[in-house]
């Protein structure tokens, strides 16, 4: 873990690890323990932002001093297989399962650089356990992890114009959903109906950082 | 039946958009925080006519625009240097002006610098999303740019209009000079690319808009050639893509990017009134 300046007000915890556990599980385990600080209102930021192998914290009072906090705040951190286990062993109710038409344009194109038929891609994609390691791109867009990193996907050559709103789509070693329609470099796999950002719902994203998610055939 | 006191849009411009102080704290859902590009000048605007600080006024960009008053109330423009227009009275800016019922006003173009920001006592009382009203033109949060014949609704107005005769609006000046402070990932290029970010001049592009400056000047040499996982965005972040030509974001950026930032802008209001082609300079926080 390295603490990079960003600016008067901000600070940038680099999580890009030396270790066997995954990046995902520290930002996650990072982001989760800051969450929890600032709800005890041990900690005093505008924005707490996770993101691949980082979590911002912007609008912060004393950059400083927060930098120094966070060198004894460490979060537990658990080891690859403690991730591993406790994704598979989920069923906390707090899952949301993503209904899912698998009809993508890309199926084929996964299919061929993953070198199994397409039938395997959707046992793979239905049979992952899911996390929301960060929202961006557009408000309410979830980067889920979850896929083995040896899975990983290059983005279309060429962007599409459009991707319809609901696309189940893959890029690098992420899953995500389109939450409105929107010009879309990632393969897309699929659509599925649930509405993933609703300006008037509390919370907003439907699958917000942090979440547990398992795709379903519609 | 009456109609709700509201501002009538006659002529648009080239973009005149809702603004309020933006909607802050949500950046990890992927939303921008959006807002007025030169919030003291907005919250100055809103003290004029007697609103909260944070109302929501109109940003108007260098060709102006002409609405009508649908009530009796108090207005005032803050920013630029800019013609004001209340019916056949010529107008100031940085002072409330009384405008009858019925009144047409024209604003702009911008003499100097690019944008002015109009407050309009009880404030444009948009629906707002997310807690703000503001317009964000990358995410399409808020309502949409005004549009000819658009009708915008306001509220009621809460305080009274500030005593002011005057107040100063500096021109914008011919250079500007920004504080920048190195990071997070001033270790992703060369030692030469904050030499030539300190030690040169840029200018701004002409593809600037709401989201980001873009600067055009020399080239910025990565020391780190892989791509960088997407990380979190603040206001005033100079990112560096692949062209090597540094990019300034403000108020409507995205909440995460994945070129390397090289330092951070301290205040990047003036950038609010630069033109393409002003001159930008950069300089550490030691000077």
């Amino acid at each position: 873990m390295r603490i990079r300046p960003v600016g008067a007000h901000a600070l940038l915890l680099d999580c890009t690890a030396a270790t066997d556990v995954p990046e995902a599980a520290l930002v996650e385990a990072w982001r989760a323990e800051l969450w929890r600080r600032r709800e005890q209102g041990e900690l005093i930021a505008v924005e707490i932002v996770p993101a691949a192998s980082t979590v911002l914290l912007d609008g912060l009072p004393d950059p400083i001093a927060t930098a120094e906090q966070l060198t004894r705040w460490a979060p537990a951190i658990p080891n690859a297989d403690t991730v591993r286990r406790r994704d598979a062993e989920r069923g906390d109710g707090t899952e949301v399962v993503v209904p899912v038409e698998f009809d993508g344009p890309d199926l084929p194109a996964v299919a061929e650089h993953w070198g199994v038929a397409v039938p395997a891609v959707l046992r793979r994609l239905t049979s992952t356990p899911f996390r929301v390691a960060f929202c961006g791109f557009a408000p309410g867009f979830p980067y889920l992890t979850g896929l083995p990193a040896e899975l990983a996907l290059p983005r279309l050559a060429t962007p599409r114009p459009r991707v319809p709103a609901g696309s189940v789509a893959l890029a690098g070693p992420y899953a995500g959903i389109y939450p409105g329609a929107s010009p879309g470099g990632w393969l897309l796999v699929g659509r599925t109906d649930l509405v993933l950002f609703d300006v008037d719902a509390d919370p907003p994203s439907r699958l917000g950082p942090g979440a547990s998610v398992r795709m379903a055939a519609a | 039946m009456t109609h709700p006191a509201a501002v009538e849009v006659l002529r648009a411009g080239a973009l005149t958009t809702v603004q309020d102080l933006g909607r802050p704290g949500w950046a990890h859902l992927g939303v921008p925080r959006s807002g007025a590009l030169d919030p003291a000048a907005l919250r100055l605007a809103n003290r004029l006519v007697g609103n909260p600080e944070h109302a929501a006024g109109l940003e108007i960009t260098l060709s102006g625009c002409t609405l009508r008053l649908t009530r009796a109330t108090t207005v005032a423009v803050t920013g630029t240097e800019v013609s004001v227009q209340a019916g056949v009275r010529p107008g100031d800016t940085g002072r409330p002006l009384s405008v009858p019922a019925g009144t047409v006003l024209r604003i702009g173009p911008a003499r100097r610098g690019v944008r002015s920001w109009l407050a309009v006592a009880g404030g444009i009382d948009v629906p707002p999303v997310l807690g703000s009203r503001a317009t964000d033109t990358l995410s399409g949060l808020g309502p949409s740019p005004l549009r000819d014949g658009d009708r915008l609704p306001l509220g009621e107005p809460l305080g009274t209009p500030a005593p002011v005769d005057l107040t100063v609006c500096s021109a914008p000046p011919p250079e500007l000079h920004l504080m920048l402070r190195p990071g997070p990932r001033d270790d992703w290029f060369t030692p030469t690319a904050l030499d030539r970010l300190f030690g040169t001049a840029y200018t701004v592009s002409p593809v600037s808009n709401r989201v980001g400056a873009r600067l055009a000047g020399a080239t910025l040499p990565r020391a780190v050639t892989g791509e960088l996982p997407s990380e979190g965005i603040v206001l005033g972040a100079v990112q560096v893509p692949a062209d090597g030509q540094p990019l300034i974001f403000l108020a409507d950026h995205p909440t995460t990017g994945g070129y390397p930032v090289i330092g951070v802008v301290t205040d990047v209001t003036p950038l609010a009134q630069a033109r393409p082609g002003t001159t930008v300079r950069f300089h550490g926080p030691q000077r």
